[in-house]
């Protein structure tokens, strides 16, 4: 246990209205049964004194650290203790105006003009930054999101940095690209990322925008703005000429007045789909190209020949990777008839041994959920699928006494026609259907308006290329689940958004393609 | 003096699943020559008949996927060898559609038949091209491949009947789409001769659908649609643009819009360079990434 972890494990409050099928794992013993193992650990804290929080963060505009125009500033919390990290300035449309007009003016006079060798150069530092200031990134990305350290140092951070290494290559090769056209930037990109990976997402918008030589506005999430505001402490430090990346937080309002500027040219969106519609309907009738990248359902199909202890592996990764938090989350286990009690007290068992709690401490896998009003959204859709008649499992772990934790839940007994089985929570929930053939196992994962991603577990390679075919999804892991690489385009179908992230396919987003 | 021989006029019908049925509506619209003759009635269809359309499409898109490459890129080559034989009737359509003299007309239909070629020959290399295999840093093998996005609604453009037609509809077909076309409002008819190829080509009922019609009444339900998922709205009309974008956020349609400063009118659809772009066919294609790890 952690140090922040009381001893009496109790249901989250609002969790509690509804039938009590609640399965509690007593704390004892017991392999196969889905009791918890009581091993503890002793904590390993992470120390938080390689970041300095500052007690105030400005916008950065132009190259400089500014107030907003009506000097308004807004809170940012820690969700794992609920207090307050620092004061940062709330952007408003004006703010937005004027970081838009400081792109154009470095577009035109600076990052337009540069060659491509030149970009990749900046770009390549930038890498290099986020490598020397990894740890740093790391700590003040747990401490604002939520997400264990764990998480942060060893995929968050890296990938950014990765990303940023990727493209850099791409700036001076955009010829190769593109054969037989010539690509140019599109101008000004305007941005707006999610608080579920604040710094990966960061470099996955900036880094092809800049490699393609368009300059940008970024707006981080309300929850989460500091390692984006960290991030323009690394364009400083590269010397990037000034407003070429202009990064101005503040809440949703202010990301629709900057997509609706009329001096962007782009507009790029990682978020909730009903957020991404929003933002489609801004930019209709303009003449601002647009990629989006939005929610998911994804189904986790296992079938009866998958090696099972590597299926229950990929399974938590899948839903409890990130608390859940993760647009392609494998919300949806699709588990073959024959298997799916095996593979449910596997599942049972190993959930047993996730630790949830303080995201700093080095042994925990499930840290903070990143806001109040997400975990009262999770709640109310916990309740829902136990209204709805689902069994629900926790496991019998302890949650802090502070701060915004939800256990690790299961699902069985899940209908399709169920809340939890058709909405996208965005926290640890995992719902458990079944099937018995694979066109079945098909049609019940594609019975989704969404298609970001899927994953399938088999050991026939026939089987596994069939269902690739026939998944409606944009990224498919076979016997693996929640990987990501900067050379891998990611994006989705149908209503999870258009557009790529990442490889070559990821910098068809920001350029225009002309005739040689 | 009564001529010798009363000639057999043309009843212009909508395609729909390889059938040529007339709006369950019953209804029709003069399409006139640019001088102002008359010279046929078009079917003036439903939004009932643009439903039967898209189901048809529907139904038809995953066979078409499901195709090989190449016999798709033959299936298209096909269409180009049963126009040229009936290049003289496009050539005297086109040129009372669009108001040609009978050379540009037929320069306009030939460049219409080798446009079918150029976009036929891609069918099996498009993946090539645009997929890609990912070194990603970790024991995996990861790959990119193309595929359909499944069924895509065209507004066809309205100046140019058969080539810019042909243009448009070619690259989302190749790319193993089923589509919906709405043909030019004003000058239709080569549309509807393109459809009767079409019925006796290899192309399977249902892949090609194409209405005619008032854009005006047609557009925002073909945008609204939800089982559409793509729409090219080169052809949507300027006043109509901004409502059929709305539409189309609805269910986070892709769309495909005409370059910013590009006009129907003005376009050239004879320059090659313009018009047979590889770009085209990927605006109708998802990337899909797979990964699998690698072990013994």
């Amino acid at each position: 246990m952690t140090a922040m972890a009381t001893k009496t494990p109790t249901v989250p409050a609002a969790t509690n209205g509804a039938v009590s099928r609640v399965e509690h794992a007593p704390a004892s013993w017991g392999l196969g049964d889905g009791a918890a193992i009581p091993w503890d650990y002793a904590p390993a804290p992470e120390s938080r004194e390689i970041v300095t929080i500052k007690e105030q963060y400005g916008l950065f505009i132009g190259g400089k650290d500014v107030v907003a125009s009506d000097g308004q500033t807004f809170a940012t919390v820690n969700p794992a203790t609920e207090e307050p990290l620092a004061q940062v300035a709330r952007g408003t449309a004006a703010d937005m105006d004027k970081a838009v007009r400081a792109a154009r003016s470095s577009f035109r006079r600076t990052w337009s003009r540069l060659s491509g060798k030149e970009r990749a150069k900046y770009l390549f530092r930038i890498a290099r930054l986020l490598q020397e200031r990894s740890r740093e990134f790391a700590v003040l990305e747990s401490m604002d999101s939520g997400k264990p350290i764990k998480e942060s140092r060893d995929v968050d951070v890296p990938l950014a940095a990765a990303h940023f290494w990727y493209y850099a290559g791409w700036a001076d090769k955009l010829d190769y690209a593109f054969p037989g056209r010539v690509a140019r930037p599109l101008g000004v990109a305007a941005q707006v990322i999610p608080w579920n990976f604040p710094l990966l997402m960061l470099a996955w918008k900036i880094a092809p925008a800049l490699a393609a030589g368009n300059t940008v506005v970024l707006k981080p999430a309300s929850t989460t703005p500091l390692s984006a505001l960290l991030f323009a402490d690394v364009c400083r430090q590269a010397d990037l000429p000034p407003g070429v990346v202009n990064i101005v937080p503040g809440p949703g309002e202010v990301g629709m007045a900057l997509i609706s500027n009329p001096g962007v040219d782009k507009v790029a969106f990682t978020g909730s789909t009903e957020i991404g519609r929003k933002i489609f309907q801004g930019v209709a009738g303009s003449d601002k190209a647009l990629t989006l990248e939005l929610g998911g359902k994804a189904a986790n199909i296992v079938f009866d020949d998958a090696p099972l202890d590597q299926a229950v592996e990929g399974i938590v990764n899948g839903i409890y990777f990130n608390q859940g938090e993760v647009c392609c989350a494998g919300s949806r286990l699709l588990a073959q008839e024959s298997i799916v009690e095996p593979l449910i007290e596997k599942l049972k068992d190993r959930l047993s041994t996730i630790r949830v709690g303080d995201p700093l401490d080095k042994n925990t896998d499930v840290g903070a959920i990143n806001s109040r009003s997400q975990l009262e959204k999770i709640t109310e859709l916990v309740a829902a699928g136990r209204a709805e008649g689902a069994e629900m499992y926790q496991p019998a772990c302890d949650l802090p006494e502070r701060g915004y934790f939800f256990r690790p839940t299961l699902f069985t007994n899940v209908a399709q026609s169920h809340r939890i089985a058709r909405e996208e929570i965005f926290g640890p929930v995992l719902s458990v259907l079944t099937f018995r053939t694979p066109e079945e196992a098909v049609e019940k994962a594609n019975n989704t308006p969404y298609g970001l991603s899927a994953g399938i577990w088999t050991d026939k390679g026939s089987r596994i290329l069939h269902m690739v075919k026939r998944m409606k999804a944009g990224v498919v892991w076979a016997n693996t689940f929640n990987r990501f690489d900067p050379t891998s385009p990611f994006g989705g179908y149908k209503e999870s958004g258009f557009g790529r992230e990442g490889g070559m396919h990821g910098l068809h987003a920001y350029v225009r393609l002309e005739d040689r | 003096m009564a001529p010798d021989r009363i000639d057999v006029r043309k009843t212009y019908k909508l395609y729909i699943g390889g059938d040529f049925p007339r709006s369950e509506s019953g209804r029709s619209y003069v399409v006139r020559a640019s001088n102002g003759d008359a010279l046929a009635n078009a079917v003036r269809a439903s939004r009932k008949d643009l439903r039967d359309a898209v189901r048809a499409a529907r139904k038809a898109a995953q066979p078409w996927a499901d195709r090989t490459a190449m016999n798709r890129g033959q299936v298209l080559y096909r269409v180009a060898e049963l126009m040229e034989g009936r290049r003289d009737q496009f050539v005297a359509e086109v040129a009372a559609a669009e108001g040609l003299r009978a050379g540009r007309a037929e320069t306009v239909v030939d460049r219409a038949i080798d446009r079918w070629v150029w976009y036929a020959g891609w069918a099996d290399k498009i993946a090539q091209v645009l997929g890609s295999s990912n070194p990603v840093a970790a024991p995996y093998f990861n790959f990119t491949i193309p595929e359909p996005t499944g069924v895509v609604g065209i507004v066809a453009p309205e100046t140019s009947s058969l080539l810019g037609l042909v243009s448009r509809l070619a690259p989302p077909i190749v790319a193993g789409n089923a589509v919906v076309v709405l043909a030019s409002e004003t000058r239709p008819l080569p549309a509807v001769t393109l459809s009767e190829v079409l019925a006796s080509s290899d192309v399977p009922g249902g892949v090609i659908n194409i209405l005619t019609g008032l854009k005006k009444e047609l557009v925002p339900v073909l945008a609204a649609h939800v089982d559409v998922d793509s729409l090219d709205v080169w052809g949507v009309p300027a006043d109509l643009r901004t409502e059929v974008e709305l539409l189309a956020a609805e269910d986070i349609k892709r769309i495909s819009r005409r370059p910013a400063g590009v006009t129907d009118a003005r376009f050239d659809w004879l320059d090659d360079r313009a018009a047979e772009r590889p770009e085209w066919i990927a605006a109708w294609l998802e990337m899909k990434t797979v990964w699998h790890p690698i072990g013994t």
